[in-house]
């Protein structure tokens, strides 16, 4: 057997260590997200906004971006955590709100979990039919079941108790940014973890070639199951937040238009390196202000024509434009340049061509 | 002497076409075995059957004298049996170091570990570091494997099926569409294989075929037709038959 | 009962008449056009302006809905559509969603959010007895207009060459390509058609179904459900499946109203785990 030389096996081994280390840039980004609370304080309620987009969004790239799993209907766990962290503030189950955020997650991930296996079979027609079906059926459920949920009106009357009991919820939003923004960076750093890790690379392995990932002794089923429940988890709280920040959860939370929105600020902010979700969250917001100056009742029009742009001029171009964000945070994603006329994003994401 | 690998009146069919009809194998361990036969013949039918991708219309598969029939395509390759791909099964977006490193992580143990970075585990990084040098893709190590040129992604190919460190490799036309210079590094690494490890060998070049096997299947419109030394297969009459006139030993 | 089935069958052919065309589309380009109900949508709106404010008969206002339909399928499928055929699902998916994003959005600016209605008219409202049954008169209009529809429809797939090239490029592309049928020309011709038979469907539906500018996002599911459990290789089994899903939602409406429209979500859930291929289709080589 041959030995490799050893400065062979000591830079296989620096690359993989650096490969899981957080870059510079992430670094800076951090702390300027953190700076925020101090420099932005007018612009807390627009921010909390963003965060809970960016951590749906980011849910939505674990399965999409790292798994290649195409869903319309990710707000179905969204909803979930959203009622069940209204439901739990309403009626004193969980008063803590972290406790309960946890807990709406872990809920919304059972859920992830026993639609994942309707998921995991057949082609991406089937998928996309099943995650809007579920969604669709949620929401349903939420409407018919008025008594207990508000129905049409929203569930009304919560109260959301003081964070470890000290932080209360104020009318200025300090408190429900500083606890967004620390969830989002939590969980972000829990997904961050995930992706780097040998499960995550075995995601990337699904995602490109099922077939040969399956020939290497992955069980590919399983592993999809998982970040599947996951992602639900993090949507989930990402519901929660919501409620929890807003004081009011409704059917909104489970409606076509979030999980297409969602959808929408992941494929902006580009999927495949976790900080998609973030960028597109504040592109999305950013343009949603823009336009809405412009025509506030009709802005739905300038997103499908946003989706319909992005479409024909091409993900990949676009992808481009974002290539020196993305070369920031190429620690996170498997960004490589490309050699002449590749470009951007990841091929292979957005499931089968027909 | 045992049977590492062996299949028991094996059948395929899809609707009215019998893809592969009473096949039966039987390896030994260590065993050099070529499978040839024309185009069509079924050959990578019945890899595919033996590595779970396809279900047997009827039929047995053992494995070290246990029934896999049933067994889950990735659940074969734990219990010791890998394959390559006539075309590059690959992972486009990962590097050969990355492609690697996954299946050694995997073979290891660690394919659910999310809490650690990969290649922390002591011994994977060396484990890497060899192949790499064995299948010459050192300097192409941190490439995308999409844009590497044929000829290293059928290393790649290869070195894949080796990091699963299997018990019964099953290789299908590994030297296909690789130029001449570069068949020759395929077949000394092939050569390299410990004497332990049991390979059937789909191929096309009679050269490779007869220098490399120890027996020889001759699988014709999904039927074993002979079975035998390269010696036996060479001058049986009906192997010149179907290959028609095509000369065995040039 | 037999007002259900009667009921479920009415609505079970709208449909169908609806979805067929998305059937064919995915059937023939593999292509997901979630913004097919904006050509229904915008079918029964040409209607209700004909009718309504033009003062014309109703049954110019049904021809007018698939004209138009049919006009603006060609026009987008030439102009945008065609762009988009060799992209991945995930992009076919956000471009159509983007289609219905801008047609919900213009339609209300347009016509106004609340639910419309076009002015049915007298001959085709109230009921008539049929062997002791009431049947409502626009009902059974609209079973014998989809009825007569499908029959022509399957006729001219069975019967005619175009219907023999649309099977043949359905079937495989390439070789129907290989040859010599222009499948582009095969394909805009069905999709406007397609349209054309949503625009109608939404014309004709608009009474049951109801006319507003969420329609699309209303009924993208029942449309995919249909396409899903019937398959894309044939015309009976979507028309099977409709008539299935039909009287189902009837029913489940009338006799569980609380969880009326679960037995839709349901259906498609429980089929899709047993048969991830559809109810009625065949296996395709694909």
């Amino acid at each position: 057997m041959v030995t490799p030389t050893p400065p062979l096996a000591t830079e296989i081994s620096q690359f993989l260590i650096a490969r899981g280390r957080w870059s510079l840039i992430e670094i800076v980004f951090w702390i300027v997200a953190f700076a925020t609370i101090y420099f932005l304080p007018d612009h807390y309620l627009i921010l909390t906004d963003i965060v809970i987009w960016a951590l749906f969004a980011l849910s939505i790239d674990l399965i999409l971006g790292f798994a290649g799993v195409i869903t319309l209907g990710h707000a179905a766990f969204f909803g979930v955590g959203a009622y069940a962290a209204g439901l739990m503030a309403k009626h004193g189950i969980i008063v803590e709100p972290i406790l309960a955020l946890v807990a709406s997650g872990l809920i919304a991930a059972v859920f992830g979990f026993f639609t994942s296996f309707l998921v995991l079979r057949g082609s991406d027609l089937t998928r996309l039919m099943v995650t809007l079906g579920i969604a669709l059926v949620l929401r349903e459920i939420a409407n018919r079941f008025s008594n207990i949920t508000g129905g049409a009106d929203g569930l009304q009357g919560v109260t959301i108790a003081p964070v470890l009991g000290l932080f209360s919820f104020d009318l200025w939003g300090q408190t429900a940014y500083v606890y967004s923004l620390i969830v989002l960076f939590v969980l972000f750093a829990l997904a961050r973890r995930i992706v780097r890790s040998p499960f995550g690379l075995a995601l990337l392995a699904i995602k490109g070639n099922p077939l040969r990932a399956a020939a290497i002794g992955i069980g590919v089923n399983w592993r999809l199951v998982a970040i599947y429940t996951v992602a639900a988890a993090y949507a989930g709280i990402a519901g929660a937040l919501l409620t929890q920040t807003t004081a009011f959860a409704s059917l909104e939370g489970f409606s076509f238009e979030r999980s297409a929105d969602g959808l929408l600020i992941l494929i902006i902010g580009g999927t495949g390196y976790l900080y998609g979700g973030i960028v597109g969250a504040l592109l999305f917001k950013y343009m949603q202000d823009w336009l809405a100056d412009i025509t506030p009742q009709y802005w739905q029009f300038w997103i499908g024509l946003v989706l319909v742009l992005i479409v024909l001029i091409g993900r990949e171009r676009i992808g481009s434009w974002l290539d020196p964000i993305r070369r920031l945070f190429d620690r996170v994603g498997n960004w490589r340049p490309r050699k002449e006329g590749q470009l951007g994003m990841s091929p292979g994401d957005g499931g089968q061509k027909p | 002497m045992t049977l590492v690998l062996e299949t028991r009146a094996l059948e395929k069919r899809f609707g009215g076409i019998v893809a592969a009809n009473e096949v039966s194998l039987r390896l030994k361990k260590g065993a050099r075995h070529a499978l040839i036969g024309p185009n069509g013949a079924g050959k990578t039918t019945v890899i595919n059957l033996l590595t779970g991708v396809l279900r047997p219309s009827s039929g047995e598969i053992l494995l070290d004298g246990k029934n896999i029939t049933g067994v889950e395509p990735h659940d074969r390759v734990r219990l010791g049996m890998a394959r390559t791909f006539q075309i590059n099964q690959l992972f486009g977006d990962l590097t050969p170091l990355e492609t690697l490193g996954l299946a050694i992580s995997e073979r290891r143990g660690s394919g659910w570990h999310w809490w650690r970075t990969v290649g922390s585990r002591g011994g994977v990084v060396d484990e890497i570091g060899e192949l790499l040098d064995r299948f010459r893709l050192v300097d192409v190590m941190q490439e995308r494997t999409a844009i590497l040129p044929y000829g290293k992604q059928r290393l790649l190919e290869i070195a894949l099926a080796f990091a699963c460190r299997p018990r019964v490799l099953l290789l299908d036309e590994p030297a296909a569409g690789v130029p001449d210079a570069e068949r020759q590094e395929i077949l000394a690494t092939i050569a390299t294989l410990p004497t332990d490890v049991t390979v059937l060998l789909i191929e096309h070049d009679m050269d490779i075929v007869f220098t490399f096997a120890d027996r020889i299947s001759v699988l014709v419109n999904g039927e074993m037709l002979v079975e035998g030394t390269p010696d036996e297969v060479s001058h049986d009459p009906r192997v010149k038959a179907v290959y028609l006139g095509e000369s065995l030993d040039a | 009962m037999l007002t259900i089935l009667f009921d479920g069958i009415a609505y079970g052919m709208l449909l169908f008449v609806l979805a067929c065309g998305l059937a064919v589309t995915l059937g023939l380009m593999n292509f997901v056009n979630l913004a097919h109900g904006s050509f229904a949508m915008a079918g029964g709106y040409a209607a209700l302006v004909i009718v309504n404010n033009l003062g014309m008969p109703f049954a110019v206002g049904l021809i007018g809905a698939f004209v138009f339909a049919a006009l603006l399928g060609a026009v987008l499928e030439r102009t945008l559509y065609v762009h988009v055929y060799g992209k991945s699902h995930l992009e076919q998916v956000l471009f159509t969603i983007g289609l219905v994003f801008m047609s919900v959005a213009a339609v209300d600016y347009l016509m106004g959010s609340q639910q419309q209605f076009i002015q049915i008219p007298a001959a085709l409202q109230g009921q008539i007895q049929v062997a002791g049954v009431g049947m409502s008169k626009y009902r059974l209009m609209i079973i014998t207009i989809c009825g007569v529809l499908t029959v022509v429809l399957q006729l001219m797939l069975m019967g005619s060459r175009f219907g023999s090239q649309l099977r043949a490029a359905v079937d495989d592309q390439r070789v129907a390509r290989g040859l010599g049928i222009n499948v582009g020309a095969v394909f805009g011709i069905t999709f406007a058609v397609g349209s054309g038979l949503a625009g109608l469907g939404g014309a004709l539906g608009a009474e049951i179904l109801g006319l507003d500018p969420i329609f699309p996002l209303k009924y993208m599911i029942y449309f995919l459900i249909v396409v899903t459990l019937g398959g894309t290789s044939s015309i009976t089994a979507p028309f099977m499946a409709s008539i299935l899903l039909g009287i189902a939602d009837v029913a489940g409406k009338y006799y569980v109203p609380k969880l009326g429209a679960f037995v839709i979500y349901t259906i498609m859930i429980v089929v899709l785990i047993l048969r991830p291929q559809g109810l009625f289709a065949r296996g395709r080589t694909r």
